[in-house]
Order: C-alpha cells, then sequence, then structure tokens
C-alpha cells in the first residue's frame, strides 16, 4: 500500500533500467567493435536502418532525459548563442547547446560518456520542421550524410496519394542507404524488423490500453518513462519482449485490483507533450488530488499497427504518415474525442508547449470545440517540453486544483 | 456561549486578507494586510486582526478554509481551496446567477465561469506574463513617477485616450517613455495603462452574459469599473468589498464543510 500522494513503483523499472543501460552501452561501443551508427527522429525510418545493420540512436529521447534531469536552462543559452532561437524546439536547442558543451545525460542515467558519433542521420518530418534543422546541424558537424522523408503534412483522411508518395520517398531512402553501405537491402531482414515492430507496437498499444480499466493500472507519466523501448528499440526483439513483461504486470495489477493512483476519483487525458523536468511533482500533484492521468496522445503516438510484414515498405509509410502530430485539426478532434469517451475521462489537460506548436493542439479552438461537441472540460497549461523558465510552476499547480475542484462540483 | 463563526484567508500574491462570518453568513470581521515573507506569520496576524470585534475571539471559530497562492502556507487552517473556487463561491453569494467573474489581482488575472446553480464551470489564468494584473500597475506607476494609490485619480483627470500597444509589462515601460518623450500627458497615459489592463482580460475569454468585476486591483482601482461598463456596453456587477471575496468565498466553504473532520 502506498500512501497518498506517492507513485506506485512499477516492478518491470528494473528490468526496463538494465535493457537502456545496454541498449546506450551498444551504442557507445558500436565503432570500436566495427559498426556503424545511425541516427534517426523518433518516429523515422528506424526499421529500415536497423535492417541495414546500423545502431540506432535517437536524439529526441537523448532531449527528453536532458529534460528530465533539467539541464535545459544550462544549454538551451548555448545553442541560442551560436544562431538558434529560444522560440524553436527546445529539444534542439537543449540537444545542441549540450553537445557543444561537451555535456550528455547519458553519463549521469547509464555511465555512458557520450553521444555516439552518426555514420549518417535520418529524418522524417512527419513531426515537424525542427527535426530536420536538428539534423541537419549534425551532418553538417560531423561531415555525414543526411536521408529523410518529407511528409506530407496537416493531412485529413490518409489517402493513396499520400502513402505513395511517402512510399516512394522511403524507396528513394533505401537506394541511397544502398549507396552509402554499399550494400544491397536485405528484404527478409526489412520484414522481420517491420514485424518485430508490429508486435512490439501492439503490446504497447494493450498496455496504454489497460489504463482504460477503472481504476486505471497504469497513468500517462509511468507511459512517458516505460515507452522508451518502443522509441529506441523499435524492430528488435528486445522491445517485444519487455513489453510482454510489462503488460503481464498490469494485467495482474488490474485482476488483483490495484490502482495506479489510490483512491481514483477522477480521470484525465493528458493531450501534448510532456513537462520533462516536472513528471514527477506532477505525478505526485495528481496522486494527492485522487486523480489518473490515464491517456495521452503522447504515449499512443508510437502505436504504428498498420505496419505489416507482407507489405514492409507500404505500410511503413502509411503507419508513420498517419501519426496524430501530421493530420488535421478535424483528424485530431475526432481522435482525441473517441479515446476521451473509451477511456472514460472526466476532463482534458492541454498542454500548449511554448516551443513545440506541432504538437500543441489548444491553439486552434480545439478545447473550446470538443467541449461543446462533447461536453468534456478542459484546462489549458502553458509550458513547455524542456524550457523550464518558460514554466510557473504555482500557476500550474493552481490550475490543476482547481480544474479537479471544478469536478468536484460537477 | 458565543455564536459559531468561520474564516477565510486569502493568501494572495500582494495582500493577505481574512473574513469571519457568522452561521448567518454575515461578517463578523474582516482585516487586510501586505503579503510579506512569513506567510504563515502573516495569515495568523490578519486572523487576529479580523477576530478583533468578534465575541469569544479565535475560540469562537469553528472551521478556517485556506485560499490564495499561499494556501498551503497557513498550518492552522482546516482545510485549503483554490481562489478560483472561492472567488465562484464568494461572488455566486452577492449574484446568484451565471455570472462570469473577472478576477484582478496582484499577481494574475483570471476569468472565472461560475453557473446559475453557483457551479464551477470553468476557468482560464492569465499566462506567466504579468501585464494586466496589479504588479503591471505597480511597476508602470514608478514609470509614470506617481504612487499607486495615486494612478486611480491620476487617470480620471484624463482629457485624451492614448493606446498603449504592448503585451509585455517591460515593453510597455518602454513605450511609455517614448511617449512622455513626444509630450502625452501623465493623465492620459495612465488612462491608457488601465485600459490596456482591461484589453488584456478581454482577450483571455468572451465576457457574455453578467460579468462581475472583482479583486484587490479593481477595489483600489475604480476606474476598471467604468471602463469594463464602457466596452462591454453594459454595467458590470462589483461585490461589496472585492479585495475580500476570495477570503469571503473561502469563509462559505468554511461554513459549508463544517462538521466535517479537520484536515491536517
Amino acid at each position: 500500500m502506498t500512501e497518498i500522494g506517492q507513485r506506485k513503483e512499477i516492478h518491470a523499472a528494473a528490468e526496463l533500467k538494465q535493457l537502456l543501460t545496454e541498449y546506450y552501452h551498444e551504442l557507445g561501443s558500436a565503432h570500436a567493435e566495427g559498426q556503424k551508427v545511425a541516427w534517426c527522429t523518433s518516429v523515422g525510418p528506424a526499421e529500415v536502418l536497423r535492417s541495414f545493420g546500423f545502431k540506432v540512436y535517437f536524439p529526441e529521447n537523448h532531449a527528453a532525459m536532458i529534460g528530465v534531469q533539467r539541464a535545459g536552462e544550462k544549454y538551451i543559452p548555448v545553442a541560442n548563442a551560436v544562431g538558434y532561437s529560444p522560440e524553436i524546439c527546445s529539444y534542439l536547442t537543449s540537444d545542441i547547446g549540450a553537445y557543444i558543451q561537451h555535456w550528455t545525460p547519458l553519463d549521469k542515467a547509464y555511465g555512458v560518456k557520450s553521444i555516439p558519433k552518426p555514420d549518417v542521420l535520418a529524418y522524417n518530418t512527419n513531426q515537424c520542421r525542427d527535426v530536420k534543422e536538428w539534423f541537419s546541424y549534425y551532418s553538417r558537424e560531423f561531415k555525414v550524410p543526411l536521408v529523410g522523408i518529407d511528409s506530407p503534412k496537416y493531412i485529413g483522411e490518409v489517402e493513396d496519394m499520400h502513402v505513395d508518395d511517402v512510399t516512394a520517398q522511403l524507396e528513394r531512402l533505401i537506394r541511397q542507404l544502398e549507396g552509402i553501405t554499399n550494400r544491397k537491402l536485405d528484404e527478409d531482414q526489412l520484414k522481420g524488423t517491420v514485424g518485430l515492430s508490429l508486435e512490439a507496437t501492439n503490446l504497447w498499444k494493450e498496455i496504454l490500453e489497460t489504463a482504460a480499466h477503472v481504476p486505471s493500472p497504469f497513468t500517462f507519466f509511468d507511459g512517458t518513462i516505460h515507452m522508451a523501448p518502443i522509441v529506441v528499440l523499435r524492430g528488435d526483439r528486445r522491445a517485444v519482449d519487455y513489453y510482454q513483461v510489462l503488460l503481464r504486470e498490469m494485467k495482474a495489477r488490474i485482476a488483483a485490483g490495484v490502482a495506479a493512483v489510490d483512491g481514483e476519483r477522477y480521470r484525465i487525458y493528458w493531450e501534448g507533450m510532456p513537462i520533462w523536468g516536472k513528471l514527477r511533482a506532477l505525478s505526485e500533484q495528481f496522486a494527492e488530488l485522487r486523480t489518473c492521468v490515464v491517456a495521452s496522445t503522447y504515449c499512443n503516438s508510437w502505436i504504428f499497427d498498420d505496419m505489416r510484414e507482407s507489405d514492409p515498405v507500404r505500410s511503413m509509410a502509411l503507419a508513420y504518415t498517419k501519426l496524430f502530430i501530421n493530420r488535421a485539426e478535424s483528424a485530431k478532434e475526432q481522435y482525441i474525442a473517441e479515446i476521451a469517451k473509451r477511456f472514460k475521462v472526466d476532463g482534458i489537460i492541454f498542454h500548449d508547449s511554448k516551443t513545440c506548436p506541432h504538437n500543441s493542439n489548444a491553439r486552434y479552438g480545439m478545447p473550446s470545440r470538443i467541449r461543446e461537441r462533447y461536453g468534456i472540460p478542459s484546462l489549458i497549461i502553458n509550458a513547455d517540453l524542456n524550457d523550464l523558465r518558460l514554466y510557473s510552476e504555482e500557476q500550474t499547480k493552481t490550475n490543476i486544483e482547481a480544474f479537479v475542484e471544478q469536478m468536484e462540483v460537477a | 456561549m458565543a455564536p459559531k463563526m468561520f474564516a477565510g484567508i486569502d493568501v494572495g500574491a500582494s495582500a493577505t486578507k481574512c473574513m469571519i462570518i457568522s452561521e448567518e453568513k454575515e461578517e463578523a470581521g474582516s482585516a487586510v494586510a501586505k503579503t510579506g515573507i512569513d506567510l504563515a506569520g502573516g495569515a495568523r496576524k490578519v486572523f487576529e486582526d479580523a477576530l478583533s470585534g468578534v465575541d469569544g475571539g479565535g475560540a469562537a471559530v469553528a472551521r478556517i478554509v485556506s485560499t490564495g497562492f499561499g494556501r498551503k502556507n497557513v498550518p492552522f487552517a482546516d482545510a485549503s481551496k483554490t481562489e478560483i473556487s472561492c472567488q465562484s463561491m464568494g461572488c455566486y453569494f452577492h449574484f446568484p446567477r451565471a455570472i462570469v467573474i473577472v478576477d484582478i489581482g496582484g499577481q494574475d488575472t483570471k476569468v472565472i465561469r461560475t453557473d446559475a446553480d453557483g457551479k464551477l464551470r470553468g476557468f482560464k489564468m492569465n499566462r506567466k506574463c504579468a501585464a494586466g494584473t496589479g504588479t503591471f500597475l505597480e511597476e508602470i506607476s514608478h514609470r509614470l513617477d506617481v504612487s499607486l494609490e495615486e494612478m486611480n485619480a491620476l487617470a480620471m483627470r484624463s482629457k485624451k485616450d492614448v493606446e498603449i500597444g504592448a503585451f509585455c509589462t517591460v515593453f510597455t515601460g518602454t513605450e511609455i517613455l517614448a511617449r512622455i518623450r513626444e509630450g502625452v500627458s501623465r493623465e492620459d497615459l495612465a488612462k491608457g495603462v488601465y485600459k490596456s489592463v482591461v484589453k488584456r482580460a478581454m482577450e483571455m475569454d468572451t465576457l457574455v452574459g453578467d460579468v462581475v468585476l472583482t479583486g484587490g486591483v479593481v477595489a483600489h482601482n475604480r476606474i476598471l469599473c467604468d471602463m469594463f461598463s464602457e466596452i462591454l456596453g453594459r454595467e458590470v456587477l462589483i461585490p461589496p468589498e472585492p479585495q475580500l471575496s476570495g477570503a469571503f468565498g473561502a469563509a462559505l466553504y468554511a461554513l459549508q464543510e463544517a462538521g466535517q473532520s479537520r484536515l491536517e
């Protein structure tokens, strides 16, 4: 039994720590062992890179760790000073700033002293423009090739023409990688990798779905930690193995009636980016308020259940284009409303992340529309993913507390 | 035996307020003091000051609810509520119908929606920026070389509308310096500054229906009420003691919750 306000530990977390330590040490020793390293955006073509035998590193995961270790304020100004505006993605600015200062959060987290140097960089702009600019910096810095996909954006219904476009770009990317690695793509290898991605993504989806249970065994804050394998080990057997363990634990919690938040009274949907440096403080505040954040678009963004082993390239094109962040307001609204209903939420918190306009969905009237059409109340929090100078803790705490008080009288 | 009393203590960013009410919801005592560094000590002091005319003193107070940004720093309170809920409760008591409350405080501005049954239906708080709050007025009063207390009277003497365009407190200060250089009078500038406070509040939400204006800034700068009424094209409602409406709401919560166990 935990006390009110305490986070309930997930046993699988120890295994997760071991897995990520192993992953980062492999990256650290890749070159010494004659292996090549590719950097990839978090929803980029990881399966293709793995099929070429690259060890794959994800700068976004690294940047999120900078945020978790609350080092953004130290390194963002360093990037600002070399010309990267404080208005752009604070993942980008904190990561480039940390690189310039030869600092990495991997040291404290996993005992890895430096980031692995890339042999190639691969992006997909299905998230935003900033990832491309971010990778372009490192391409110039390390003098290595930059390849990628410039996705069609703001899509309502995903149509064949969109998938045709991205499929063609993926095929071009494969040819580019064949040139860079001087080897042909092993198609069976790609099929196997896509198959493993699908397996992991389905398990991840099932884990997130356990939170639809009342009371929920899992919170958004747990999700932000346990999502690491679906980001960095997509297409790797170890992600599948890990999520089987985590899913068992969540199912066991449901069977035993264990709630992630003791005495769960209210259920919340978190829309937008996490505030990485405040995960603990926020999860404790919600637990004290006996309110569980049960769903999020962020954690759901790594569900790629359209992938098919039988048609790897085209199914990847569909999965990576269909992504929430890449969609039109109308599609996003339907998505949020559907999840809010399925997870039986009492309200939605929109995180308007100052430096992440693409993943801030309160800017074009969506909270009002959702309240009017579906009767779901919402709260907008103004903050940022990594730049805590844009976060007012007192104001945010009061806003959240008042939002729960609003539910109490509803 | 002395009648039972209920206290609300509102530890705001600029001022700490206390109101004590009877079971009949009538004011028995109140006090206001500047919020200092010692939040708990300041809260104790206003509580004691408010008690000065209360029969039976502190022993008569059955329950205390704290509110405001320092609500968690009142160790002798039985419970706490956000100022959003307390303003909703306090203003609805005076205007029992669907209302939109605009609370302009020292450090933030809030728009709070309360329905016809007195239930909190939604709220918005200004962003991190201080523009449009009491702190903003304080900063600008320095620029105009006038005390905050005198600024309201200064603006009332204005003969001309001056538009202050900047969103940011610091940039507004710079804009004012430029206007002084252009020869714009202090009176007109002061009025322009108040108008910008009104505009900041009005762009936070649509102010449809009955609007209640409250908070410390409203209490001390009545020109804001005239401006709101003028821009909205209808009279705005003002509770009897705008600076104390949050503390009053907290006291009403104390009364409502009386009988519940003391929350440690």
